[in-house]
């Protein structure tokens, strides 16, 4: 069973198609960088898949539901540009909260654990008002992945992260894949998402133009990922 | 968790924020006391009806202090679009509105409490003689603003001039409710008896709650979603 399927999807905001008749398919397991230029859709794509934006043709099925299906939205783990946590909260009560939005029962130990692994425990009684950006996002990073969900979507993750936070959501992500989760994440950093990714997924004004296993190739030259595009005439 | 106790997460958490913050509820009572205080220089309280006056007074107070409160409801979401990580969550959508309401719900009672000590000392009234009825009309009335301010709350977070729009949206909607309140508290501070007249306004009350809540809960998720 496809983890995602999505057969035919259009998106528009008013009459221009953000989405333009895609279709795809990730098995369990997998890792697909959604890679594209500034406005090709990748955020559209991101919030249609976590249910936050209405789609107006074609079907969706998330593990095996409805996309809006509260089944879906539990084994879900959504980061998206906004880091979705609250400034005037401590970064405990945050993951407090989110924890229980999300259904999981997360007792002291779990949460400190979680501050523990983003490096956040000697401020976890702060507000976040008083955090860089880089501690938001990780604190941003823990309530995604902190209730263990089936399917990450992440919309750049690897923002204002430092080196060592880019190594920490690099082992998140390859402990999460180990488990057998599912992530799609868009990204321009090419880099660091095909050193995680198993499928490489090109959007171009909303079209899907290339979808493909990621290459040993790619990973040891990213300029391969140039020559594609360039091949497919993306500009 | 079911709906009821995501609902009761949210109004937690956003009471949390707003015992910490103060943003709303300070906003709410100062202006609920400078209405009153400025009000009471107009009246003659010594030869007018003071509690007559404060009945309706009061409740046009409630509604725009209300609507101080009502924007901050959602508006909280804004910043790094907690409204996104919600949405994406298994939360209900009712419960999101739900949650916001009780929440603002909370917040305006203590508006209301403070308010009329306020009006008791201004227009030198006693508002404690029928303590219980009047509690039940500010909880019925109350809950009524804070479910229609939760929805508008909803429909105008994303428009610039929500500030503008929200007031607007809501007032019209509100006349029934805000009559039935008038009519209640105005025969509750007189210490008038209540008669099957009065009486048919707090039916009124109940019928608006139960509408509105009903109409929040369905509509929920399509509002939020557009």
């Amino acid at each position: 069973m496809a983890v995602i399927a999505l057969d035919d999807v259009w998106k528009f905001f008013g009459n221009f198609p953000a989405l333009k008749q895609v279709t795809l398919g990730l098995e369990p397991g997998s890792c697909c960088a959604l890679l594209g230029r500034n406005g090709a859709g990748k955020t559209t794509l991101l919030r249609v898949l976590a249910g936050l934006s209405p789609f107006q043709r074609g079907s969706i099925e998330v593990l095996g539901s409805k996309v809006r299906s509260a089944e879906a939205r539990r084994q879900t783990g959504f980061l998206g540009h906004g880091i979705g946590v609250y400034e005037d909260l401590t970064a405990r009560e945050n993951l407090r909260f989110f924890g229980r939005a999300a259904g999981a029962k997360l007792d002291e130990t779990a949460l400190n654990r979680w501050l523990k692994r983003v490096d956040l425990a000697r401020v976890a009684d702060s507000p976040v008002r008083q955090f860089s950006r880089g501690m938001r996002q990780r604190l941003a990073l823990a309530r995604t992945f902190q209730h263990e969900p089936q399917l990450f979507l992440l919309d750049e993750p690897f923002t204002s992260l430092d080196d060592r936070s880019i190594a920490m959501l690099g082992e998140l992500l390859g402990e999460a894949q180990a488990r057998g989760a599912t992530m799609v994440l868009s990204t321009h950093q090419i880099r660091e998402a095909l050193a995680i990714a198993s499928h490489v997924a090109l959007l171009d004004q909303g079209q899907l133009r290339y979808f493909a296993r990621r290459t040993d190739e790619m990973v040891e030259d990213p300029r391969t990922l140039y020559r594609i595009r360039e091949e497919l005439g993306i500009l | 968790m079911n709906g009821l106790s995501y609902a009761w997460a949210i109004a937690r958490k956003d009471l949390a924020v707003e015992f910490r913050t103060k943003e709303s509820l300070n906003a709410a009572g100062a202006f609920a006391i400078v209405i009153l205080l400025l009000f009471s220089f107009a009246f003659d309280t010594a030869s007018d009806e003071p509690a007559e006056l404060a009945g309706k007074l009061l409740w046009l107070v409630f509604a725009f202090a209300g609507a101080l409160i009502f924007n901050r409801g959602f508006a909280r979401e804004m910043p790094n679009e907690c409204l996104d990580a919600l949405m994406a969550s298994p939360i209900p959508a009712a419960s999101l509105v739900v949650g916001k309401a009780f929440a603002s719900f909370v917040l305006l009672l203590i508006v209301e409490a403070v308010s009329l000590f306020a009006c008791g000392i201004f227009y030198n009234m006693n508002w404690t003689r029928r303590l219980p009825a009047l509690f039940i009309v500010f909880v019925l009335a109350t809950w009524g603003l804070s479910i229609v301010g939760a929805v508008f709350g909803a429909l105008t977070v994303n428009l610039r001039l929500r500030e503008l729009m929200l007031p607007v949206l809501i007032y019209p909607l509100m006349i029934p409710l805000l009559t039935g309140a008038i009519e209640l508290t105005g025969a509750l501070l007189t210490n008038q008896p209540l008669t099957p007249d009065v009486l048919l306004w707090g039916r009124v009350l109940i019928v608006f709650d139960v509408v509105f809540t009903s109409l929040a809960i369905l509509l929920a998720e399509a509002i939020l979603l557009n």
